[in-house]
Parts: structure tokens; sequence; C-alpha cells
């Protein structure tokens, strides 16, 4: 017979376990909303600065100039966005956001695209061919890394004006357009390919070209995405080339048009200014939000 | 590290290595070796005649004091960007880690700021710090705290840093989540069992899993402060108020574009390569070491 004393320790037992659970269970419940709210906080305080400029967009330029800060929208949004694409700041650049975003669309797309070609052409050369110079190719391309352009900006604005490219887009994006990750993360990709697939390519009588086609561009696409997402954010984000290589409104890019838009500030028409923040943000957003997949992926890979 | 199987052309890989290498040679070698030689070299007032002066450019330099506080203020601003950006960046990842409803969607949320350009992040937090027409800069000024990072040179400071640190957080926050998620979960659980309390399990076992992570970001972020602040302190602070703003990479410009100094800005550039040079050098002894793990 077993109820009395050991019945009794048993049912003490299996509650003492079950309440044990239960204040587990509480905390971690507890946690997870405490969990949440910092990062909800986080998120919000991240997003403030954007959320303050998307509603001083749509309101008129005296109140933004007389410090309402509006965290609500007004009823100005065309009207702001419509004159700043088709006119820009009306008091201090005159240059239409229309304009300066065509710039800084060639240019980013420019420096993607570009970056990536020559950068996939010369790894692919180090890596499935054997020639002398090889390995000197390789380092002079590697050290590049250490040449960031903001180091060497003088010398290279008296290269490129002195082969007459200032204010056009070649010498807005040559310059920036040789990269040392993009070629090292595609030579990492391509040892990884296997030498039996070389080895029956050559066995088909396809030549390096036709291999690099057929093969090694298809299973490269990943690599490319991600690295145009990267390439395509930097080339749209840049300021300090830009501001020294373009005098003319005729190659100004948005980034540089917005600082210039706000200029000394006495009659700046800041919710031009913020509309304008906004457009200029929109692109390289997009690309990272639409392609986040790939991005995270090609991003953490670069750089390791 | 290389193929077994490779194609036997010996010109097709000239062809193909000719636009990035002419490209390097142009636009990195030619300017580099120039800065070098500029920054031996000092021109007279007109700019007719130049002469061979040797290293005076960098004593020059390294006596000049306003380049001793450029020195100071941007390890001074490279410091706090570093150590805000990483230390949110980390907070947020080890929440974000936590398996809750929704992690994506935070994740989602919080890698945008990536995208933005310095100088735009810049002008996004004219809006909250302006004296005037910014949420807190009127806040502050409107409770009897004298705010005005155009007339205080250290307000101007804090205001770039924070600026700069918000832009690069996102780029943190990736990696910590990168690096926490590869974390094995059985070690994780073996310490809980072993009844250490979430606090101490963070700082005796995934911080030090996490260093490698750690070391690599904070190279990235050193660089990021010396480097590609540029755009938010000439957006925000053009470098001043007093030159309290004035970094290296604002001062080489200053003296490049304004001033046309080329011996000076020239040795500025030196100086400045040999930074890069040393940040690359500790990367890779790094990654070097972690690949024989």
């Amino acid at each position: 017979m077993m109820h009395g004393p050991v019945a009794t320790i048993r049912a003490e037992a299996i509650a003492r376990a079950e309440a044990a659970a239960e204040r587990a269970d509480t905390a971690r419940r507890r946690a997870d909303w405490l969990t949440h709210a910092v990062l909800i906080l986080g998120v919000a305080l991240f997003a403030l600065p954007i959320w303050i400029v998307l509603m001083g967009s749509t309101h008129d330029v005296a109140t933004v100039s007389r410090g309402e800060v509006p965290l609500l929208p007004g009823p100005y949004a065309v009207e702001n966005y419509a004159a700043a694409w088709t006119e820009g700041s009306a008091r201090t650049t005159r240059v239409p956001v229309s304009a300066m975003m065509l710039n800084s669309f060639v240019m980013a797309m420019l420096i993607a695209v570009g970056k990536i070609a020559i950068s996939i052409l010369s790894a692919y050369a180090v890596v499935f061919f054997s020639f002398p110079g090889r390995l000197l190719a390789f380092w002079a391309i590697f050290i590049t890394l250490m040449l960031p352009v903001e180091v060497r900006i003088f010398p290279t604005f008296q290269v490129v004006s002195d082969l007459g490219l200032v204010n056009t887009y070649t010498g807005l994006i040559l310059p920036l357009i040789a990269s040392a990750t993009a070629t090292l993360l595609f030579r990492q990709f391509f040892l990884t390919i296997p030498d039996e697939l070389v080895e029956a390519a050559k066995m088909d009588g396809a030549g390096p070209l036709r291999f690099f086609k057929d093969v090694v561009l298809p299973l490269s696409t990943t690599n490319i995405a991600a690295l145009f997402v990267i390439l395509f954010v930097y080339g749209w984000n840049q300021y300090l080339w830009p501001l020294l290589i373009t005098t003319s409104a005729d190659v100004e890019t948005i980034v540089i048009g917005i600082v210039k838009m706000i200029g000394a500030e006495a009659d700046t028409e800041w919710n031009r200014v913020m509309a304008t923040t906004v457009l200029a943000l929109l692109p390289p957003v997009a690309v990272v939000i639409l392609m986040q997949r790939w991005f995270v992926k090609g991003l953490v890979e670069t750089e390791k | 590290m290389r193929k077994k199987v490779i194609f036997p052309q010996v010109g097709l890989p000239y062809l193909l290595l000719l636009p990035q290498l002419a490209i390097t040679f142009v636009f990195f070698f030619l300017p580099a070796g120039q800065a070098i030689w500029f920054s031996f070299l000092r021109q007279d007032a007109f700019g007719i005649r130049t002469e061979f002066v040797g290293l005076e450019n960098f004593v020059e330099l390294f006596q000049d004091p306003l380049y001793l506080d450029s020195v100071w203020i941007t390890l001074v601003f490279s410091f706090w960007v570093t150590a805000l950006a990483m230390s949110v960046a980390l907070g947020l990842a080890v929440l974000a880690d936590r398996h809750i409803r929704g992690a994506t969607a935070y994740k989602t949320l919080l890698i945008w700021p990536y995208a933005i350009a310095p100088a735009v992040a810049a002008v996004l937090w004219i809006f909250i710090f302006h004296p005037q027409i910014g949420l807190l800069g009127k806040f502050l000024n409107g409770i009897g705290v004298r705010w005005d990072y155009k007339l205080n040179g250290t307000q101007a400071l804090i205001t770039v840093i924070v600026a700069s640190a918000w832009k690069q957080v996102s780029y943190n926050f990736l990696f910590f989540l990168a690096g926490l998620q590869s974390i094995p979960r059985s070690v994780l659980e073996a310490a809980a069992i072993d009844g250490a309390s979430p606090a101490r399990r963070f700082w005796t076992v995934v911080f030090p899993l996490l260093s490698p992570t750690t070391f690599f970001l904070l190279v990235i972020n050193l660089t990021y402060a010396f480097f590609d602040t540029f755009g938010v302190i000439d957006a925000l602070t053009k470098g001043g108020p007093a030159k309290a703003t004035s970094t290296l990479i604002y001062r080489a410009y200053i003296d490049g574009r304004v001033n046309l100094d080329l011996g000076s800005s020239s040795a500025q550039s030196v100086v400045l390569m040999l930074a890069v040079i040393a940040l690359t050098a500790v990367q890779f002894r790094f990654i070097e070491r972690k690949v024989h793990y």
C-alpha cells in the first residue's frame, strides 16, 4: 500500500516542479516582453530622425522654420515634393532634384556594374590561368585596399584634371571603380568551384571564355547580386570625391546637392530640404530592403 | 591556395586583367606615388619654384599645434563613434538573437540606415540638434540649456559623433547578429544547465566567443570614423566652430582645397596612408590568426 507519506511527498514534488516551471515560464515571458520593449525603443530611436524629416516634408516652410518640428503629416506634401523635384531649392542652388537624382543613379549604377565587371574578369584571370606576373598582379590589386580615395584625394584630382575629366561622368566614376574587395570575393568563390567542372569543360572542348559564360557566370549570380547592393549603396553615397570633381550642376549628385541646398541657413527652404532628403535616401534604402537576403549574406562574406 | 586544373592560354589572362590594372595604376599608384613625392617638396608663395626639402613638411606638420589638435580631435571622435556604434549594436543584436516572435521584422527595421549616406544622415540629425528647428535642440534651449552646435565646440563634437555613430549601428548590428547566430546552441545550454545566470552566460561564454567579430568591427569602425565621416562633418559643422570638429581628413581637405598648400596636404595624405596601412595590417594579422583556428 503506497498511500501515506510517500504519496504526499510525491504530490508535493510534482506541485513544486509545476510551480517552478510556471515561474520560469512567467520569467521568460516577462523577459520576452522586455526584449520587445527595448527593441521597439531601438527601432523607434532609429526611425525618429527619418520620421521627423518625413513629416516635416509635408508642411510649409514657415512651420518648419519656426521650429515647430511637426510630428504629424501636414497638407503640403504634393506641393513640396513637386517643387523639389522640378525646381530644387528656389532660394539657393536652383538645381532640380530630378536632375541630381539622375546623376546619382547613373553614378551608382556605373560604379556597381563597372566594379563587378572588372573584378570578376581579373579574379577569373588570377584563378583559372597560370602566367608570369600572376602573383604580382594579384598583389597590385590587393594593395589598393590600403589606398581609399580619401587619402589620395588631391593627387588623384590632379591626374583626373590633367586628363581633362573634371565635371564629367568619366572623371566622377572611373577613379572609384577599381575594387580589391570585389576581386577578393570573386577569387575566394572561384577557388571553391570544383576542378572537375573545369576538367569536364576542357574535355568538351570549351575554351576559357565559353566556360566563363556558361559555368562561372551563372554560378556567381548570388555573389553578383550581393555585391551589387553593397556597391550601389557605396556609389550612391559618395561625398568627398564628387565634391571635388563636380563644380557644375550638370553632374551634381543628390548627396552633395542637399548639403548645398542648406547653404548658409539664412533663408533655407527647410521643407524642400526635407523632401529632398527623403527622395535622396529612398533608392539605396529600397535596394537594401528589397535585396536584403543577398545583401546580408554578401556583406558578411565580403568583409570576412 | 590555387587551382590544380587551369586553362593553358597565355595572352588571355593579361587581357582580362587589363581594365582593373590600368585603372589601379592610373588612379591609385600614380596619385599615391605623387602624394609621397610632393610631400618632400615645397613650392614658393607664387607656385613658380619647387624645391626638395626632405622631411621638413612632416616636421612642420608635427610641430603645428593646430595639426596636433586635429590628431587629438580625431582620436576622441573615433573613440566615441566606435564605442557608441558598437555597444548599441551589440545590445540590440543580443536582444534580436533571442528567439522571440518578429525577430526578422526587427532585423529589417534595423538594417536600413546602412543605406543612408553619411552626409544625408547628418542632414537628418540637423532636425534633432538644430537650436531653432531641431526637436532636441529647441527643447534644450527651452529648458534653459544653451545648446548651439554652431557656437559651442563640445556640443558640435557631440552632434557629429551621434550622427556618425547612428549611421554605423546597423552595419555592426548585422555582424554581431551573424556572430551570435554562429555560436553553437549546445554551448549556451551547457552553461545554462550549470546554473550560470544570463548575465554571467553573456560575459563568460558569449562575449569571448564573439571576440573575432568584435575585433573585426573595431578596425572597420575606426576606419569609418577616420575617413567616411567627412560627409557628416562637412554637412553639419564644416569642421567648426573654431576647428573643434576638424578631423585629420577634414583638415587635409581644407589645406589642399582652400589653402592650396600642396606640400603640407601631401604630407597629410601620406600620414593618413600610413594610418590605413596600419589598420589594414592589424586586420590581416587577425584574419590570418582566425584561419589557423
